[in-house]
């Protein structure tokens, strides 16, 4: 597991990425149904869906002509990209907090 | 059902350019101050989120009506150095006082030369989590955090 720092931020460090994994959550997506609801075009949508298939958050089957995306009800994956995510953004918040606080209590009054 | 078979904990690593009591103080004391205030689990938004400053204190979130949530316990307070606290929230949306069911997170603060310090993150026992019935549900009237815990929750009981 790598840390932080490393990868970045992570399958859902890109806001598309998390916007899509937002969306599953709520229900199973065809490709053009993410498409109409994302600022980004099919071809993007299909490229970040790659993307979280092959680290095992989302899994896909075909539905007639279509292809359905829903989230891996496996679960583990998702979670802990979900997590990393949230750690990522509170060890990043909590980082500037320290950096800007006075070094000594006694002088935040001053 | 609980299983032999674990998730794997969460490891986050930062490196922080303060003096290790600072960043301890920080991270506990200040903690309302940095948290991300979209993660929370209470119904009402987040106006405080409090870290009892001993072994056996709470960890809990206020919300702007006042009403308190709790969020786990401190398991370990060893300023500057290390911090141990559970998260023991279940599927239902319930704080869970059972010590079994409970994930813990593990910080380590180490100086690194005067004015530095790494601050180590582990999230672990994530297959202790009790999940409910009403995942899917849940994650629809949800999002953000709860939809977090709910799949976490989720995991914890499909890990086959």
């Amino acid at each position: 597991m790598g840390a932080y720092g490393d990868a970045g931020l992570g399958l859902l460090g890109d806001p598309t990425r998390r916007a899509i994994f937002e969306l599953l959550a709520q229900r199973p997506h065809s490709v053009s149904e993410l498409a109409e609801r994302l600022p980004v075009s099919r071809p993007a949508v299909s490229q970040h869906l790659r993307a979280l298939k092959e680290g095992g958050l989302v899994v896909n089957r075909a539905e007639g002509t279509r292809r359905v995306y829903r989230l891996n009800p496996d679960g583990v994956a998702a979670l802990r990209a979900w997590l990393e995510r949230i750690w990522d953004e509170a060890l990043t918040a909590f980082q500037k907090a320290a950096e800007a606080a006075p070094i000594d209590p006694e002088q935040e009054q001053q | 059902m609980s299983t032999a078979s674990a998730i794997p904990a969460i490891h986050g690593t930062v490196t922080v350019g303060v003096p290790v009591e600072q960043a301890f103080r920080v991270f506990t004391d200040s903690f309302h101050t940095w948290w991300p205030p979209q993660y929370h689990i209470g119904k009402e938004d987040l106006a405080d989120a409090v870290l009892e400053p001993r072994e056996g204190g709470r960890w809990f979130e206020r919300g702007v009506d006042g009403s308190e949530c709790d969020w786990g316990g401190v398991l370990a307070w060893e300023p500057p150095h290390r911090l141990v606290v559970t998260w023991q929230i279940t599927g239902e949306w319930q704080f869970d006082p059972d010590p079994a069911h409970a994930s813990e997170i593990e910080v380590r603060f180490t100086a690194d030369g005067p004015g530095q310090t790494v601050v180590e993150l582990e999230h672990r026992h994530l297959d202790r989590l009790v999940g409910g019935q009403a995942m899917r549900d849940a994650i629809i009237g949800g999002g953000g955090w709860s939809a977090l815990l709910e799949t976490f929750a989720t995991a914890a009981t499909a890990t086959p």
